[in-house]
């Protein structure tokens, strides 16, 4: 079985898996990461948002060969230990979760916006394009805002 | 804290397994366990009656659902533990609706505890409760407030005596608070130092009466979701996060047809894939067993299956439609009167929720135990034991959070798959449903037709009938038998029962009739939230516009002057000032309001609406106003209320599901055009009304207002009455 190493939350992790192994199975089945949850397998809903070398995508629509050598950050790694990022401290200010599931992907793609465009318009934010089945995105998109005064 | 106590079960070591332990020895032990007893209860000067004495007659279906719970609320369980927690244990499910939070906060200011020091622990499958442990109808809060009050209060009683006891003082002067007892002379103790005595004491030397409301300290209060910060950490854990050893993935083959059937399968390559376990037919497909998800998902790829087609393999949108408006009769011509008739389609839309259906079933021969989100947790564990062949009792349904339902998880189908599948391989077993399998054999709210007309003589209602016919609704997750308990079986089966309990004249417009005709075509359908209000209320609100149009008043004005009740004219005052009702706008926009009242609740929605391209609507502001009798949680509610908006704009204008050929089309978010982030306004305002009495529903409240107040912008906005739902059809 190949082997493959990359970091993930700023730990080295070796995974043996076929190189063909979907990313999103490898994190949450095998390495028990289950902040990324699957919402669709294909790329659409977004639910499972988390960061390849500091940029949003998708792990359900990733090989883990792909990500060989490579940072992948999950809802997980966002926190400084017991200090929560700023978006997540937003999240939590604006009481944005309804059932959650969806979230620690908004969560990831809010940041990963963030750090692009550290104070986005309501036209930015409308380009985020992660499904919140509950419709939490009036304060999604307070959060955002929050968060971009904070940082 | 939100916890899945059995969650942790298979965990070795963590906080979680202790506090299963603890749990499982408070029986024994002398922690303080208190049961709901109504006999505490004696109406003092704040002392509510316990839920369900008030209720004379059945005046609507919250009052069937509380009826029913109500033989059963003196089971319902708050503890104290020796760690100085608070634990409610809820007979309901978690799905997004925000009930853990409330829950804590009744219980946590009933009992004087913080609220950090309580949990809510969503309790298993106990059939002992019989119609107690059913999540729908929005009836949560308005069934348990009280019952949660009379336990806590019980638990308070059962403390200060204790302490009294211990520190040989008179138990009047006594206070709970912080989760701790204070007395004279700076003397205190904390809950859990007190649990073990209080356990022992029988008859409290204080009454154990609610609180007067005056006194509440949580309850009211504006409250951030008690999971919060699980949520934001990714900790939260749903049943595909809960750590099961030694169990196999699965996903199952489908057919391509709603309902359709296994002819003959060839598995060979199937079972060649690496990884794959073992394949099962069941009923509903082809079971593949994997050690992982994505060996289940190639090896259900690689099977070879021919299927027989399903029972609605003839049928496409046209024939449901056309079988819909032949079930309605058209009225009969009304010489010398004014009439305003409108006839209305709706499509049929699925719940979708975020969290695809799955389970998790551990079934040994003598026993089963399955994870999942249920929201009738007892039909499942009753309709596991009979597909496995196990008493009831050796069946254990433990209730996980989920992740959206809006009436979906009503229904568990993944929990007998899972429990045939991991019966048959002798390990637990994760079944997933994809989310084409979620889309595509998902259950539907039922498509409907709607043809109604008002009555109009000498330019005033004089009349208003409304004729829905509709897919017949399926409610055997034990809604008939619910119905039945309460003495309801007159009204015919669950759909009929639902539609004459929930539809109700909210103007007054002269002789009122709604009736419904259910059609039997073969399709998997369930409640949406609002069940049947969704889409009656819609037509209802449009048909009050264009009456009010007929007449050249204006539809606010004319709602005033007709509306039968002074809450509902509270609500429509509250967003037609706050959203500037009748400001200018431009042209090809426009506002549009709507209102509802269901759930012991009222609620107003005023939404503006820009349609300048009319394939391309968005809704770019909306105001709610909304009386639930008494908010628990403004915080959640406004939430819930923000939610159903979105629900409503996107099924009012963009998002339903195509039948062709007895399939569903639609497969995923990509086609099913549920809104995201920029088909939504920037600004929600939510105006919670001052109290008015005792809590009412609010879960699914909001859908049948703002779906209307969306539609009349529209009518508003282009000119055209909306008579087909959504109204931008796009077919993939
Ligand atoms: S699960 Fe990855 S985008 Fe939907
Ligand atoms: S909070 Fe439920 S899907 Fe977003």
């Amino acid at each position: 079985m190949p082997r493959h190493t990359f970091e993930l939350n700023g730990e080295t992790v070796t995974v043996d898996a076929p190189d063909d192994a979907n990313l999103l199975w490898v994190l949450r089945d095998v390495l028990g990461v289950t902040g990324p949850k699957y919402g669709c397998g294909v790329g659409v809903c977004k639910a499972c948002t988390s960061h390849l070398d500091g940029a949003a995508f998708q792990p359900c629509t990733m090989t883990v060969a792909e990500c060989a050598g490579r940072s992948v950050t999950t809802i997980e790694g966002l926190a400084d230990g017991d200090r929560l990022h700023p978006v997540q401290q937003a999240w939590i200010d604006e009481d944005v979760a309804q059932c959650g599931y969806c979230q620690p992907g908004q969560i990831m793609a809010a940041v990963a916006l963030l750090a692009e465009n550290p104070s986005p318009t309501d036209d930015d934010i409308d380009q985020i394009d992660n499904v919140c089945r509950c419709g939490t995105y009036v304060r999604i998109r307070k959060a955002i805002h929050r968060a971009a005064a904070a940082m | 804290m939100v916890t899945n106590e059995t969650a942790g079960r298979h965990v070795a070591g963590g906080p979680r397994i202790t506090r299963r332990r603890l749990l499982a020895y408070a029986a024994a032990t002398p922690t303080l366990s208190v049961v709901v007893k109504l006999a505490d209860a004696v109406v003092g000067p704040g002392g509510a009656p316990p839920a369900g004495a008030q209720v004379a007659g059945i005046v609507d279906f919250t009052d069937a659902l509380t009826l029913a719970a109500a033989p059963t609320q003196h089971l319902l369980v708050v503890e104290v533990t020796a760690e100085n927690r608070v634990v409610a244990r809820l007979p309901r499910a978690e799905v997004g609706q925000g009930i853990t939070t409330a829950v804590a906060q009744i219980v946590a200011d009933e009992i004087g505890a913080r609220l950090e020091d309580t949990d809510v622990v969503l309790e298993d499958a106990r059939p002992e409760l019989l119609w107690n442990q059913l999540t729908g109808g929005s009836n949560t809060v308005h069934a348990l407030y009280t019952p949660l009050r009379v336990a806590a209060a019980g638990a308070r009683a059962r403390l200060i005596t204790a302490a009294a006891r211990r520190w040989g003082v008179s138990a009047s002067g006594l206070v709970t608070a912080d989760t701790t007892v204070t007395g004279p002379g700076g003397r205190s103790a904390t809950f859990g130092e007190l649990s073990a005595a209080a356990a022992s004491v029988t008859v409290p030397a204080v009454p154990a009466v609610p609180k007067d409301p005056s006194q509440h300290t949580l309850i009211g209060q504006p409250t951030t979701r008690i999971d919060a910060r699980d949520i934001v950490t990714g900790k939260a854990r749903y049943t595909q996060d809960l750590p099961i050893p030694d169990a196999l993935t699965c996903v199952v083959a489908r057919p391509p047809t709603l309902g359709g059937t296994v002819r003959s399968v060839d598995d060979r390559a199937a079972r060649a894939v690496p990884g794959v376990v073992d394949v099962v037919r069941i009923p509903t497909g082809v079971a593949v067993v994997a050690e992982t998800f994505d060996q289940a998902l190639a090896g259900r790829d690689a099977l070879v299956v021919d299927w027989n087609p399903g029972p609605a393999a003839h049928l496409s949108d046209a024939d449901v439609r056309s079988r819909l408006r032949g079930a309605v009769l058209p009225y009969l011509p009304a010489p010398g009167m004014r009439v305003v008739e409108h006839a209305f389609d709706f499509a049929f839309v699925p719940h979708a929720p975020m969290e695809v259906l799955n389970c998790v079933a551990d079934v040994r021969s003598d026993r089963a135990e399955l994870w999942l989100s249920a929201k009738s947790p007892i039909v499942t564990a009753q309709t596991v034991a009979l597909t496995v062949g196990l008493p009831v009792d050796r069946v254990t349904v433990h209730v996980v959070r989920g992740g959206g339902s809006f009436g979906r998880r009503l229904f568990f189908d993944p929990a007998p798959e899972a429990a045939l599948v991991s019966k048959a391989v002798g390990r637990p077993v994760r079944l997933l449903w994809t989310r084409n399998d979620d889309m595509r054999h998902g259950r539907l709210r039922p498509a409907s037709h709607h043809r109604a007309r008002a009555t109009l003589l000498l330019g005033n209602p004089i009349g208003y009938e409304h004729r829905m016919a509709s897919v017949t609704l399926d409610g055997s997750h034990g809604l008939g038998e619910l119905l039945s308990a309460v003495g309801l079986e007159a009204l015919g089966v669950v759909g009929q029962a639902m539609f004459h309990l929930t539809q109700h004249d909210l103007y007054r417009l002269g002789i009122q009739t709604r009736s419904l005709r259910e059609v039997d075509l073969p399709f998997p359908t369930g409640s949406w939230r609002s069940v049947f209000s969704g889409q009656v209320r819609t037509v209802d609100e449009v048909m009050v516009d264009q009456i009010a149009r007929s007449m050249g008043q204006d539809p606010v004005a004319f709602r005033r002057a007709k509306l039968r009740s002074a809450r509902l004219r509270a609500v429509l005052d509250k967003v037609a000032t706050e959203g500037q009702w009748g400001r200018p706008m431009e042209p090809g926009t426009a506002q549009g309001v709507g209102l509802h009242e269901e759930y012991k609740s009222v609620v107003a929605y005023l939404v503006e609406l820009d349609a300048r391209d009319p394939s391309r609507p968005r809704v770019t502001g909306a105001v709610a106003a909304v009386d639930v009798g008494r908010a628990i949680n403004p915080r959640g509610l406004e939430a819930q209320l923000q939610g159903a908006l979105v629900d409503a704009l996107s099924v009012i204008l963009q998002a339903g599901v195509h039948i062709d050929g007895g399939a569903i089309r639609e497969g995923s978010y990509a086609d099913f055009r549920y809104a995201r982030m920029r088909d939504t306004p920037p600004q929600v305002e939510v105006h919670v009304m001052p109290p008015t009495g005792e809590p009412g529903g609010a879960g699914e409240l909001g859908v049948p207002a703002a779906s209307a107040a969306v539609a009349n912008a529209w009518a508003r906005a282009t000119g055209t009455v909306p008579t087909s739902f959504p109204i931008v059809d796009v077919a993939p």
